[in-house]
């Protein structure tokens, strides 16, 4: 069950010619591919595009109905190579998974892919994570697509546009025999917005019925001399075949008046950003109607030779606004420009940094300081001559908090890095290294666990230089998500096969989590349409662990203490595998929450647990949130002036998952917490058993309080 | 203290190109994205074209998060909305936190010309405030004061109280307040709509919506903490005991005016603590540096007022489970989880009591010679050290809970009590040292009682910081920067739990 459910919103994927659809990014894309007669759909989750897989799975009853077969494959190289549908086959495929991770672990299958040429129509979304609000390195994606020769497109980004995007992309790699990759960023992804929809189309040819004739074409496997022989046609005939489309179909696009002194050359992405730093220098109006000559690259690979330089001819200079590095299209123009002798001066990166993301502040400068030095005379004066200073602000950027991700409230994951540091604390600080995951969060304060992420289901393997052991074991974490996309093979076969004397940690919390809680191959629901429940346990023994923990509690610290001391002192010098499985507590509470309060207003007993802190026995040391960090776990000044520091307080958004009061016990850290279960709808035995507990305990309070001295209330 | 002016029913200024612009700065899981959708909701159906963007992902995982929003009236074509907020260029900002709204002035998305920031003036921890030792809370008044120089109008309250009084979350109190802000283009019952036609938990929602809205209509009072008068409990009792505690506070009256308010605090506790007679000898240990007058003499009595009532009241087996089974207790757990007639409340104390704490509670001659002996101590810990949960509303570990609580009259003769005793001792005299000769290093000596707290490890790791902080001082006495140097290694003490900080403290001044 994934975080966040697109039931409701799947229904407006029915709508037909004419009417208007109303909503986010990602289910505009699912509707175009419905409207390009998609005979298949795959991909894998992860920012910002997991939620395209959530609407993919939400919509499988449509999908079915229309006949479009959805995968969702086991990783971004197993999504491409479903692609190969398209190689012989005239069917429309498309894939999803975010960018440029996504793309790299792809890149084997993509290689493939773009060699032997597609005869159906083949997509790939990409989410391109780059920028506010990425998760991983910042790469392009771009870069992939130079060097295996497909063509990346780069819309606008409203929803007609992308929309568009989408059934272009197919028709110019049908035009092409090029598979085709669609570019959304990190905000596109969820920007809202109107479109006019038209009727979906169910595939000419659906994978199934293909399955009655299958095709095969020798001509279009990699081998020698074929392989030499994809290099020549990707050279001769398919970019000369992409770029008489695009120019043909008018891909890219221009604004603004036909003739101009300047002219600004800029990815699809950018338009929006241009746009906005424009308005700002009163050279657009609020529709986009500019002063300023734009050349919109909507497809920024390949560059349209032709396009590029009928549009620098006749100007002064030229701005490229390309996000990310390095700037091939740039370097790719410039060169155009130099073997042309078109004598347009180019600029770019001279004018906006070479790296981060063009945010819009990034944006309204680089232009401006491209207009003082090319046309100073389509600046308004106010940006010419500024004439007032700009207020004073105070700086605080030495006050703010910094605050990074981190487990949510009840997490499963905490008590494990709690026990792992708790351990660490008797046997000394051990080599840790992390992977892609929720878990990864463990780096950070307060555990500051693990020192390394070398990508999804690797984390393991990152530490197998330290396989043969040493004085203190190797100790690596890695997620049930990237223990299926990858972690199986490259992390414990690998692990098996070299004798590892180390230590790997399977944090399985049911769901692939950190990308909103879809399901893996050991998750435990009970899915209609996939395999779950496939123990991560017997998955392992089968690559040949001998050594191998469970632990089906997490929030057992003393338990996960205790396996972690037997890990790294056993002499068993194999390696050992330990799987900590606990349900994310997001998803859990999501899924219990509704139930519970049903079974309340039914009148049934349930039993809400919560915590809480004595705050006259806590004496404010925090060590307890130097073991959690759980956001419910926060601190309260108390109204005491012989108290200097504020004392921890748990607030009402506590889950109960006894991370607090396990952690006290095994750290032996304070008797400062308190367990307080809510019984709804208690038994009458319960009931008077309470009650009469109760005036005993009031009785033998107020005798105390009568015979010394008490203050404040004290009765 | 920000008190927020009652708004004048002013009509919105869009900015100079028809955009209305709007960025909620947000805590991942506070809602943003709720409040989000129903100003969406709100312009379309006003005839607005609306846009708005978000990022998920990792980032929505307890981390600051961006949502933005931007509108105009629907025209003759699709208006370009950017996808992001830029600094200098935003109309509305909503902070679902005091930091978060800090964090937004420092971005630059707050300017005086235009912006009007909504924000609600709770606190939710980062977790690097919450992380040290002492206090690490960031300075609210400052992004307070950095807001009014900022924001061209500032609306600033308690929303997640409001929002938590009414069953709901914080995104409807911020609703509710940015309608009642007129800076949006539309009345109120549009924002009721939008809620509604979210369709899920609508009842609450608007409940707490009015209460944001009337809230910031009146111009409620800023302050996250209310202001209340310092508590100052009277004493109940038996009448004997009441007399002696008359004649303690007569003689704590006698005290230098200005440490006299925490003296009493300080009196109590002890009392509270022990006895009456722990009382006097409270302000036994307090009389050597009762000196009034002299110069820093007043801070110096403060300071031992309050240190010395906290070393006096150290956390012992018998203080926890006398706290354990107060009425007070109750009321407090009652007032915070609030159960209606048909639930009731099993409570759960987590205990871990070591080897130390049993041993403590002996005879101070017996648990020496316990103490004494790593054996004996470690066949203690064999025998009794583990995780104990004990059912407190239940009679019977009440009743263990309560004796032991009893146990105030035998305290005296415990071995901790002897240990407390003689370290408190030992760290009065060498206050007391250079209470005449250098009132800022006795103070500075003092102080450093606020190192020593927690319990078992986190106690040790505290005492032996204080042992570290005060053998330094011992040797830099003679300088005439002996205070501050002593207030740089208490302050260093305090920043991590591992001592990282003070090591470097200490080398720095060895260097000097």
């Amino acid at each position: 069950m994934a975080e966040r459910s697109f039931k409701a919103e799947v229904e407006h994927l029915r709508l037909g010619a004419g009417e208007t659809f109303t909503g986010e990014g990602i289910l505009a894309i699912t509707k175009a591919l419905l409207e390009s007669g998609v005979g298949y759909v795959g991909g894998y989750q992860g920012a910002p595009i997991s939620h395209l897989m959530d609407v993919l799975a939400d919509a499988q009853d449509l999908l079915a109905e229309i006949g479009v077969r959805f995968e969702a494959n086991a990783s971004e190289a197993a999504a491409t190579a479903m692609l190969a549908a398209s190689v012989h086959y005239p069917i429309r495929g498309a894939v999803t998974y975010k960018g440029p991770v996504g793309v790299n672990v792809a890149s084997d299958a993509l290689a493939n892919l773009a060699s032997s040429g597609v005869n159906g129509g083949a997509l790939i979304v990409l989410g391109e994570d780059y920028g506010e609000g990425s998760s991983i390195m910042q790469e392009r994606s771009h870069a992939f697509a130079m060097k295996s020769q497909f063509w990346l497109l780069d819309p606008r980004p409203n929803l007609p546009s992308i929309v568009r995007a989408v059934k272009q992309g197919f028709e110019l790699s049908e035009a092409s025999s090029t598979p085709v990759m669609l570019m959304v960023r990190i905000r596109s992804c969820h920007v809202t917005g109107q479109f006019e929809t038209a009727d979906n189309i169910p595939p000419p040819l659906t994978v199934r019925d293909a399955l009655a004739e299958p095709r095969k074409d020798f001509r279009r496997v990699v081998l020698p001399p074929m392989s030499y022989a994809h290099e020549q046609d990707k050279i001769e005939n398919r970019w000369p075949a992409a770029e008489a489309f695009i120019a043909k179909q008018a891909l890219n696009e221009r604004f603004g008046p036909q003739q101009g002194k300047v002219g600004i050359v800029l990815q699809g992405g950018m338009y929006n950003g241009v746009i906005r730093a424009l308005q700002r220098l009163g050279l657009a109006d609020l529709y986009g109607k500019t002063d300023v000559p734009l050349h919109v690259l909507n497809v920024t690979y390949p560059l349209v030779q032709t396009e590029v330089l009928d549009f620098a001819r006749g100007k002064d200079a030229l701005l490229v606004v390309e996000e990310g590095q390095p700037e091939f299209i740039e370097q790719s123009i410039g060169s155009m420009l130099f073997r042309e002798r078109v004598q347009t001066r180019l600029m770019g990166k001279d004018v906006l940094p070479m790296a981060g993301e063009y945010t819009g502040q990034v944006l309204h400068e680089g232009m401006t300081a491209f207009l003082r030095e090319t046309a100073p005379d389509l600046l308004p004066g106010q940006v010419r001559a500024p004439n007032r200073d700009a207020p004073k602000i105070p700086d605080l950027s030495t006050t703010i908090p910094v605050r990074p991700p981190g487990f949510c409230t009840g997490c499963p994951e905490r008590p494990i890095f709690a026990a792992l540091k708790i351990v660490q604390r008797e046997l000394g600080e051990h080599q840790i290294t992390g992977d892609i995951g929720c878990h990864l969060f463990a780096s950070l304060p307060p555990f500051e666990i693990g020192g390394s992420t070398m990508g999804y289901g690797l984390g393991p393997a990152s530490n197998s230089a330290f396989d043969a052991g040493g004085d203190r074991r190797a100790i690596s974490i890695i997620g049930d998500g990237g223990f299926w996309h990858n972690g199986l093979a490259s992390s414990i076969g690998n692990m098996v096969f070299n004798r590892a004397d180390s230590v790997a940690v399977i944090v399985d919390n049911y769901y692939s989590a950190a990308t909103g809680g879809q399901d893996v191959p050991s998750s435990r629901a009970s899915n209609p349409t996939r395999a779950t429940n496939n123990p991560i346990g017997a998955a392992v023994r089968g690559v040949g662990v001998k050594w191998v923990r469970e632990i089906d509690r997490t929030y057992d610290v003393p338990r996960m203490c205790e396996v972690f001391r037997e890990a790294l002192t056993t002499d068993y010098d194999g390696p050992k595998v330990i799987i900590a499985s606990s349900e994310c507590m997001l998803n859990r509470q999501r899924r219990e929450k509704p139930l519970r309060q049903e079974a309340v207003n039914a009148g049934r007993r349930v039993v809400v647990p919560r915590f809480g802190v004595d705050e006259d026995i806590c004496t404010g040391d925090h060590a307890c949130i130097r073991l959690s960090g759980c956001p419910s776990l926060s601190l309260k000044k108390l109204d005491d002036p012989l108290r200097d520091d504020p004392v921890a307080h748990i607030d009402q958004t506590c889950v109960g998952c006894g991370n607090c009061g396990e952690v006290a016990e095994a750290a032996v850290l304070c008797p400062s917490f308190y367990r307080a279960d809510i019984v709804h709808n208690p038994t009458g035995f319960e009931h008077w058993r309470a009650g009469l507990a109760a005036r005993l305990i009031r009785w033998l309070q107020r005798r105390r309080a009568r015979q010394s001295l008490s203050f404040g209330g004290a009765e | 203290m920000t008190v927020q002016q009652p708004i004048p029913a002013e009509v919105a200024k869009p900015s100079p190109d028809g955009v209305i612009k709007v960025a909620i700065m947000a805590v991942g899981g506070q809602g943003g994205g709720v409040l989000t959708r129903w100003i969406e909701a709100l312009a379309r159906a006003q005839g607005y074209a609306c846009q708005a963007t978000s990022v998920a992902g990792v980032a929505q995982r307890t981390g600051a998060t961006i949502y933005y929003v931007e509108m105009a009236r629907t025209g003759s074509a699709q208006p370009v909305f950017a996808l992001a907020p830029s600094s200098g260029d935003v109309d509305i900002l909503i902070a679902s936190e005091l930091m978060e709204a800090g964090r937004a002035i420092a971005r630059g998305f707050v300017t005086p010309d235009r912006t009007t920031l909504i924000a609600s003036s709770h606190r939710n921890l980062a977790i690097s405030e919450k992380c040290a030792p002492g206090d690490g809370t960031a300075d609210a008044t400052e992004v307070r004061a950095a807001a009014e120089v900022a924001a061209a109008r500032f609306i600033c309250f308690d929303m997640e109280e409001l929002a938590v009084e009414s069953g709901s979350v914080i995104s409807a109190t911020l609703f509710g307040a940015l309608a009642a802000s007129g800076c949006l283009p539309f009345d109120k019952g549009a924002f009721e709509d939008a809620i509604r036609s979210g369709k899920r938990g609508v009842e609450s929602s608007l409940r707490a919506f009015d209460a944001g809205f009337h809230a910031c209509l009146k111009g409620v009072q800023a302050s996250s903490e209310p202001e209340r008068p310092p508590s100052s409990p009277g004493a109940s009792g038996p009448v004997r005991l009441l007399d002696r505690w008359e004649s303690l506070t007569r003689r704590a009256a006698d005290l230098p005016e200005p440490a006299r308010p925490i003296a009493f605090a300080g009196l109590r506790k002890v009392v509270d603590f022990m006895d009456a007679d722990y009382g006097e000898e409270y302000l036994d240990r307090l009389a050597p540096f009762a000196i009034s007058g002299s110069l820093g003499g007043n801070e110096l009595t403060k300071v031992a007022a309050k240190y010395i009532a906290n070393a006096m009241a150290y956390d012992d087996v018998i203080r926890v489970a006398d706290l354990k089974t107060r009425a007070a207790r109750n009321g407090r757990i009652a007032a915070e989880i609030a159960t209606g007639p048909q639930q009731i409340l099993h409570l759960t104390e987590y205990m871990h009591p070591r080897a130390e704490e049993i041993v403590g509670l002996l005879p101070a001659r017996m648990g020496a010679r316990f103490a004494a002996s790593p054996r004996a101590m470690a066949r203690i810990d064999r025998w009794f050290a583990k995780g104990r949960r004990l059912r407190s509303d239940r009679l019977g570990p009440f009743l263990l809970l309560y004796a032991l609580g009893g146990l105030k009259w035998y305290r005296r003769r415990t071995r901790r009590h002897a240990v407390e005793q003689a370290h408190l001792d030992g760290w009065l005299s060498r206050a007391a040292r250079f209470a005449d000769a250098d009132p800022a290093l006795a103070t500075e000596i003092l102080c450093c009682g606020r190192l020593i707290k927690g319990y078992s490890e986190t106690y040790a790791r505290g005492l032996s910081k204080f042992d570290k902080v005060l053998g330094m001082v011992d040797r830099v006495a003679d300088r005439t920067d002996a205070a501050s140097c002593a207030r740089r290694l208490r302050e260093a003490a305090l920043l991590d739990e591992e001592g990282e900080a003070l090591n470097d403290a200490v080398r720095a001044i060895e260097a000097l």
